[in-house]
């Protein structure tokens, strides 16, 4: 594994005892944590492939205390890296050996909740699931579903603008955010946002959103919850080819439908996701459809009909409607877990995320297999099919030498693959350090500088979780250069327009 | 002034270059329909983006477009239209309010003041359904974000940025849209004869039903001289109007539960059937009640169950507000106000501040706009950040210099 990190900084590491008895001065002693067997504990997200120790982890408990600690990295020109649950899956959240890490654990609290005005406000350490649970008693429910909802939080969804199989219908983070507080790398306090719509002028909450850590950190979120729809129904759909299944998706949109969930899984994965749950899947089908329709009972009545249709009339093998809640939730157990299901047949598995013009979706597929064949290793394909967005999981097994740089070179070709025709790498995990290296398949130098320009403008000396995103870390004074030349491009030459 | 009218992105960058060797500001125009939001115009030069124009990607099953920024709006909802398509954003169209022609703004307008309708509470903005980009910042440089698919989040979302930045990070050469299918079927139902409080209120309870309403609107008795978006042999008193959209059967059976739970409580309902409904709900977003008035023209977002009380407020404050009316169940508010030198800006502002939120003035003469602060003065900290942002997409100020702020 090669992932070249920026060169810790040696005045950093020289200054750690002083950094370290600083911030207990901002922070309860036992906040901060300087033990290498308690750091172990935070050396990587779920990107487990690269770890790496923090240099500190300081744990804060209001914004008082995040803005003070990071106004004090500033000023001793430390480093920090932002960290929700831990649950990114592309190093998002990968320590820095010169740098703080920011657990943002202690900020667990729901603040408000105002069902009148639809939105909660919470702390960014509350789980994304916490908020759901708080409001469904009054038929409410916040929206983005990422599958790892009982466990990551909402500020690291903020981060990382993530995604769940509802998007398609309800969108992601970013269409569901009414304010943050974010604190910048200043220690400045800003509020963006509140119980209410648009931006007073730039849109920054939705630059925020996923920015990965490296603009600012969120200490505040409000969200918009939404009215739990009258019924849901699912519908599972088998197909004798991906190609069929892949139809049946467009034919669905195509009639003018935008169901509530529209997921597909290829053979490898609907099998391992049934051992896994038992959950009824047709076992023989090469692709897999879940459909689930929500409104209405009588708009769902009608669409469960016309949808069934469609299926038939593109060759569905098999065409299975939930009977009940419960069947319902049984056919998502499956789809949910898919990816510890595949991890059980791993033994390891690697994530990709790409997204993908869904007519591209048969030739991807079948290019993806002839790579499976050439690396010699074998994909699982889950993908979130009605927004074109893939998941194909390699598996390999890490102990196995060579195997991982295999998968990781199998990774990169499929991602390569996808932006070459017209997809994107990642669709709502990230780029973080995965993806960084590649960033330069979608975007041209300009696009890349453009971006950190942005970054300048929020945090001049890059101190906010460096060498995530940007394959190259240019200096903001050399970015802000303008090379005008007076007189090369005079203006007598316009009136030609 | 110059008004130049390049024909490709290359010529658009070497205008910008130009003008950056000799540091002139430039104005961009697109179809100049909404040339009066902002601050006024102060560039030597104008560059019109109308022959940046055509729909070059169009995929009805992906649901996704693009096209020149030029292109006019009137092209893309006439080609959607044909396939059952729209922009579920219900863009608003400002032809009305500045007493121009309707449906004559381009797509890079709608997008840089990221225009958004009665929908925005459940489809989103402009900023929800732009997908990529292309555009040339003040440095002359072309540069590109986002892509063509749903789902991405491949380095910053620089497309939110773009909506809403009036052109002051770049000027847009090529956008793509999310669409989406239009809804079968509408209709709207009205209550007749709530205050403004009880109308806020039952426009939130509804809310908190399931019934998928996709506009929350109340309209007030409005003064002589402004004309209501509604039915003129509809009965002259407020009217609280719900709107409900999908497939024939869905909004047949969410329209018996909705008059059950209002009849319930003793309310008159009108209903607007399906071309009187959509051309009720366009007239309240484009303004028309306001259009051919002499009033100065605010635009309020702030907390839904707040917005009667803010009026109230303003009212107590001596605003001297002439016709007013609520989007959003109570979110936005639209106000007229007697023309004054400063627009009543600093009670109006004073007010929104204490109830949250953030006013824009949408319509007072040139002079006044370039005096008072059009969008919401912001905190020190946040209007630092935000010059600094400007600054790193324009480092000269080269592009609308101006439009936003008076020091941007
Ligand atoms: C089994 C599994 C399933 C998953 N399924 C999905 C899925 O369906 N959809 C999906 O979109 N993702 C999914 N993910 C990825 C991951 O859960 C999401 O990216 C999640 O939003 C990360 O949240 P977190 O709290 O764990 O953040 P972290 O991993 O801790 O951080 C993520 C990023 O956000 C930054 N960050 C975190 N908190 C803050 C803060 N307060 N202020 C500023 N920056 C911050 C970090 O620096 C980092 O860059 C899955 C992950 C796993 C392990």
């Amino acid at each position: 594994m090669h992932l070249s990190m920026p060169k810790p900084e040696q005045h950093i590491l020289r200054n750690r005892a002083l950094l370290i008895e600083r911030l207990r001065e901002i922070v309860p002693f036992e906040n901060v944590i300087d033990e290498e067997t308690e750091l172990r504990a935070y050396e990587c997200d779920a990107l487990t492939m690269y770890r790496q120790l923090p240099l500190v982890v300081v744990l804060p408990q209001t914004v008082e205390q995040v803005s003070k600690v990071m106004a004090l990295a500033n000023e001793m020109n430390v480093k920090l890296v932002p960290r929700g649950a831990g649950t990114s899956l592309s190093g998002g959240s990968l320590p820095l050996g010169d740098g703080i890490l920011l657990g943002m654990s202690k900020f667990n609290r729901i603040l408000d909740i105002d069902y009148a005005n639809r939105c909660v406000q919470v702390q960014p350490g509350v789980t994304n699931l916490a908020i759901t649970k708080a409001v469904e008693h009054e038929g409410f429910y916040y929206a983005p579903d990422p599958s790892s909802q009982i466990a990551c939080s909402i500020g690291g969804n903020v981060g990382e603008n993530s995604g769940g199989v509802h998007c398609l219908k309800y969108g992601l983070t970013t269409n569901n955010l009414l304010g943050l507080e974010i604190v910048l790398m200043d220690g400045s306090i800003l509020q963006l946002g509140g119980k209410y719509l648009d931006a007073d002028l730039y849109d920054l909450i939705g630059l925020m959103t996923g920015s990965e850590g490296l603009l600012g950190v969120i200490t505040e979120v409000t969200v918009r919850i939404l009215q739990k729809p009258e019924t849901a129904q699912a519908l599972l759909l088998g197909f004798p080819t991906i190609e069929a299944g892949a139809d049946c998706v467009a034919a669905i949109i195509a009639a003018g439908i935008i169901p509530g969930g529209l997921e597909m899984m290829d053979n490898l994965a609907l099998v391992a996701a049934d051992d896994f749950q038992n959950c009824g899947y047709p076992r023989g089908a090469e692709a897999l459809i879940v459909c689930e329709l929500d409104g209405t009972k009588s708009e769902v009545d009608h669409l469960m009909s016309v949808v069934s249709q469609i299926a038939k009339d593109g060759g569905a093998s098999s065409i299975e409607a939930s009977q009940s809640n419960e069947q319902r939730m049984q056919f998502w157990a499956g789809r949910k877990n898919a990816f510890p299901a595949v991890g059980a047949i791993g033994p390891d598995y690697m994530c990709m995320d790409g997204t993908i013009p869904r007519n591209q979706l048969g030739f991807v597929l079948g290019s993806i297999k002839k790579l499976s064949k050439k690396y010699g290793l074998r994909c699982a394909n889950v993908f979130h099919a009605g927004d074109g967005n893939m998941h194909p999981l390699i598996l390999y097994d890490a102990n196995k030498e060579g195997d991982m740089e295999k998968a990781e070179a199998f990774g990169a070709d499929i991602l390569k693959l996808s932006v070459s025709v017209g997809g994107v790498l990642t669709g709502e995990h990230g780029v973080g350090v995965e993806k960084r290296d590649l960033m330069h398949t979608m975007f041209s130098e300009t696009d890349l500088k453009q971006q950190q320009r942005v970054k300048c403008a929020f945090d001049p000396q890059h101190r906010l979780n460096p060498g995530k995103v940007f394959p190259t870390l240019h200096r903001c004074a050399e970015l802000g250069k303008m090379h005008v030349h007076k007189g090369k491009l005079p203006f007598p030459e316009i009136p030609r327009f | 002034m110059k008004i130049l009218a390049p024909e490709t992105e290359k010529d658009v960058a070497e205008i910008v270059s130009a003008a950056l060797s000799q540091n002139t500001p430039v104005d961009i125009v697109g179809a100049g329909s909404r040339a009066g939001l902002g601050r006024p115009a102060s560039g030597d030069i104008a560059v019109s983006m109308a022959g940046l124009s055509g729909v070059t990607l169009y995929e009805p099953s992906e649901l996704v477009l693009t096209a020149g920024a030029g292109t006019p709006l009137s092209t893309i909802t006439a080609l959607l239209s044909e396939q059952g398509q729209e922009l579920a954003f219900e863009p608003m169209d400002h032809g009305p309010l500045f007493g121009g022609s309707r449906h004559a703004g381009t797509l890079g307008g709608m997008v840089a003041i990221n225009a958004s309708g009665p929908r925005r509470i459940k489809a989103g903005a402009a900023r929800d359904h732009l997908l990529g980009f292309r555009a040339i910042n003040g440095r002359g440089e072309v540069f590109q974000s986002g892509g063509r698919v749903m789902k991405n989040v491949t380095g910053y979302d620089m497309c939110k940025l773009m909506a809403g930045s009036y052109g002051t990070f770049g000027i847009l050469s090529e956008i793509t849209l999310k669409v989406m299918p239009r809804a079968q079927t509408e209709l709207t139902l009205l209550v007749v004869g709530l205050d403004e409080s009880s109308a806020i209120e039952v426009m939130t309870s509804v809310s908190g039903l399931s019934h998928e309403v996709s506009g929350f609107a109340h309209l007030p008795l409005m003064n002589a001289g402004f004309s209501s978006p509604a039915p003129a042999d509809l009965p002259s008193k407020p009217l609280t109007a719900l709107r409900l959209e999908g497939p024939e059967p869905s909004v047949q059976a969410r329209k018996h539960k909705l008059v059950k739970f209002l009849a319930d409580r003793g309310y008159q309902i009108e209903f607007l059937d399906r071309s009187a409904s959509r051309s009720f709900w366009a007239g309240l977003r484009d303004g028309v009640s306001f259009a051919g008035t002499k009033e100065q023209i605010w635009r309020i977002s702030s907390v839904p169950t707040r917005g009667a009380q803010l009026v109230e407020d303003l009212l107590a404050r001596g605003v001297g507000v002439n016709a007013h009316y609520y989007d959003w169940a109570g979110g936005l508010i639209w106000l007229a106000v007697a023309p004054g030198e400063d627009a009543h800006a600093p009670a109006i502002r004073d007010v929104v501040e204490r109830h949250s939120g953030h006013a824009t003035l949408i319509r007072a003469s040139d002079e006044v706009r370039s005096r008072v602060p059009v969008f919401h003065p912001q905190p020190t900290a946040l209007a630092g950040l935000t010059k600094r942002l400007r600054i790193s997409f324009d480092p000269q100020l080269i592009l609308n210099r101006g439009r936003v702020r008076e020091d941007l």
